[in-house]
């Protein structure tokens, strides 16, 4: 036994604890309702059976599509907002910029009940409250921080000089933003489109605070669905994985993306 | 007149996000102050000016102190809990180890699911049961014998927070197991190797070489940790609800504003977070800012 060994031994010790919880998860969802009972949640389905997910995917089947509504456009306009502004931030410089970064960097860590009771109130004022538009406004507002400091942090790393050289060429900075810098942002658009759609598909405090039931994401409908002491544990079990499927695929087909947001909100930069 | 051409597109162009920022995050933290100031406790009234009557009178709530009580004891052990955990992970890690990808991509996926969804599960998991009752994990420590762990977990009416916070270390260590891994990988081998040629043992090379390293990233998951447990909501609704066995600020603050009604309330006790996060937060984002400047 070398300490490689005990390492691995260790490492794999842990892999067992983490997917504890979603052996659980699993074994639940395809069991009949005679076998869903907490007492025997540890064991394998005697009879195996899908009825559980059809009937689970029912009920969350309305919050899915409003997730949808929420989460497509939302990441899709931040991650054009966040372009701009990380664009002019670290490339197209102003007299303040510095000071406008830091104060955007600090509405990364305000708490959203901070902001809560006024933005009810305004929402209600501007006749968008309650509905997925009002919803998908203030994911896109609260996540310009986020946005910004990862487009920020990757331009960066393009060289002034082909800035420079675009500008001496006579273009403009909307003409510098579209020939030079646009073409390499994939992976910063990547990366940003993944961030958000993964925070806005599992928020739940704007979504509880600023929807009314017909607008209610999947989150939302989960926890109802999972309080109420009616429905069955394989029902609840079997929707809390169907309410997880979309960032779960997009954590496997695009984790290397995934990563890199989570590493921008240590702020490195 | 040619410089201000030079700069004032791009000012144009952040200009919509500057007035979002300024208005949906300073604007509105003005105004929940504004309404913490006021003795609105119905949604009808408007409200007039009492000073910080609200911030002084709260104190004297039962519910408040159980409350703030409830957060600092999750917060102690979930911050702890995920820096030890995702610490020891990546010590694991750093030297390499075989199907790393894979180790990785498994203590990393709680992060991308919700707490509501897991939060079904760990509601379970975490039954109070014990003995002939026992389920969830009590069940699986008397299947292997060991009923003396078994406990009331989040009911426990001390120490119940820090049952609570266990599937928030499960969800969050991943992150920091991944930033303590950069850490680490960020440390030059020559240094590593060059202290071991002048005879230190392996101990002295991670306690003077490897562990100023780890400063920063050891800082920035304090604050991302801190931040997230001050304001934790989802969790706690999804695993328990309203109750007041695991009452937090943030969970006292929606029952004030949809249950009572009561908007001066739900803005001083959101005040109360605002504030608890900027102690650490503020100070971070200024000397981030200057260690930016230097660089």
């Amino acid at each position: 036994m070398t300490t490689k060994h005990v390492r691995f031994a260790l490492l794999l010790l842990f892999v067992l604890l983490f997917l504890l919880p979603v052996y659980v998860l699993l074994v639940t969802s395809f069991k009949p309702l005679s076998e869903a009972d907490p007492s025997q949640a540890w064991n394998l389905p005697r009879v195996w059976t899908t009825e559980a997910w059809g009937v689970a995917w029912e009920k969350l089947q309305p919050g899915i599509v409003n997730s949808f509504l929420l989460a497509v456009p939302g990441s899709l306009i931040s991650a054009a907002l966040g372009a701009m502004n990380g664009y002019v931030l670290s490339k197209w410089r102003f007299p303040g910029s510095e000071l406008v970064f830091t104060l955007f960097l600090f509405g990364m860590f305000v708490p959203y009940q901070g902001v809560m009771i006024p933005l009810v109130q305004l929402m209600v004022n501007l006749g968008v409250y309650g509905g997925i538009p009002g919803l998908v406004l203030a994911h896109v507002v609260y996540g310009i921080p986020i946005c910004t400091l990862i487009f920020r942090n990757y331009y960066v790393t393009i060289p002034d000089e082909l800035i420079e050289a675009s500008r001496v060429d006579g273009a403009g900075m909307l003409r510098t933003f579209a020939s030079i810098v646009l073409p390499v942002s994939g992976p910063a658009f990547a990366v940003v489109i993944i961030w958000q759609f993964t925070s806005m598909w599992n928020d739940f405090l704007f979504a509880i605070f600023l929807t009314g039931p017909s607008s209610w994401p999947t989150t939302v409908m989960l926890n109802n669905i999972a309080g109420a002491q009616t429905v069955p544990y394989s029902q609840q079990m079997a929707a809390a994985i169907l309410a997880s499927i979309p960032t779960m695929i997009i954590y496997v087909l695009l984790g290397r993306f995934f990563m890199r947001g989570l590493m921008a909100g240590a702020l490195k930069g | 007149m040619t410089r201000v051409r030079r700069w004032l597109p791009g000012l144009l162009l952040v200009s919509p996000s500057i007035i979002a920022i300024a208005v949906f995050v300073y604007g509105m933290l003005g105004w929940n102050f504004k309404v913490a100031l006021t003795d609105q406790h119905d949604e009808i009234s408007a409200g007039s000016f009492v000073g910080l009557e609200n911030f002084t009178g709260i104190w004297s709530e039962e519910r408040w102190g159980l409350s703030v009580r409830h957060a600092i004891v999750f917060t102690v052990v979930f911050v702890a809990g995920a820096l030890v955990l995702g610490w020891f992970l990546a010590f694991l890690m750093e030297k390499g180890i075989r199907g790393e990808g894979g180790f990785r991509a498994i203590y990393l996926f709680p992060m991308a699911v919700s707490f509501i969804a897991t939060g079904v599960v760990w509601r379970w998991l975490l039954n109070s049961g014990t003995g002939e009752r026992a389920v969830g994990l009590n069940g699986l420590f008397g299947y292997l014998g060991l009923d003396f762990l078994q406990w009331g977990w989040f009911r426990d009416q001390d120490w119940g927070m820090a049952a609570m916070a266990l599937p928030a270390v499960w969800q969050m260590s991943g992150y920091v197991m991944a930033l303590f891994l950069a850490g680490f990988r960020g440390v030059p081998e020559e240094l590593r190797e060059s202290a071991r040629v002048d005879g230190c043992t392996e101990w002295q090379v991670y306690r003077h070489i490897v562990l100023p390293f780890l400063r920063p990233v050891t800082l920035a998951a304090l604050i991302i940790l801190g931040h997230i447990s001050l304001k934790v909501f989802d969790l706690i609704v999804a695993v328990s609800g309203k109750q007041i066995i695991t009452d937090v600020p943030a969970i006292f603050m929606w029952t004030a504003v949809f249950d009572s009604h009561d908007p001066a309330k739900g803005a001083t006790i959101a005040a109360y977070i605002v504030l608890s996060v900027c102690v650490f937060v503020v100070p971070y984002l200024i000397w981030n800012a200057r260690r930016g400047d230097r660089t």
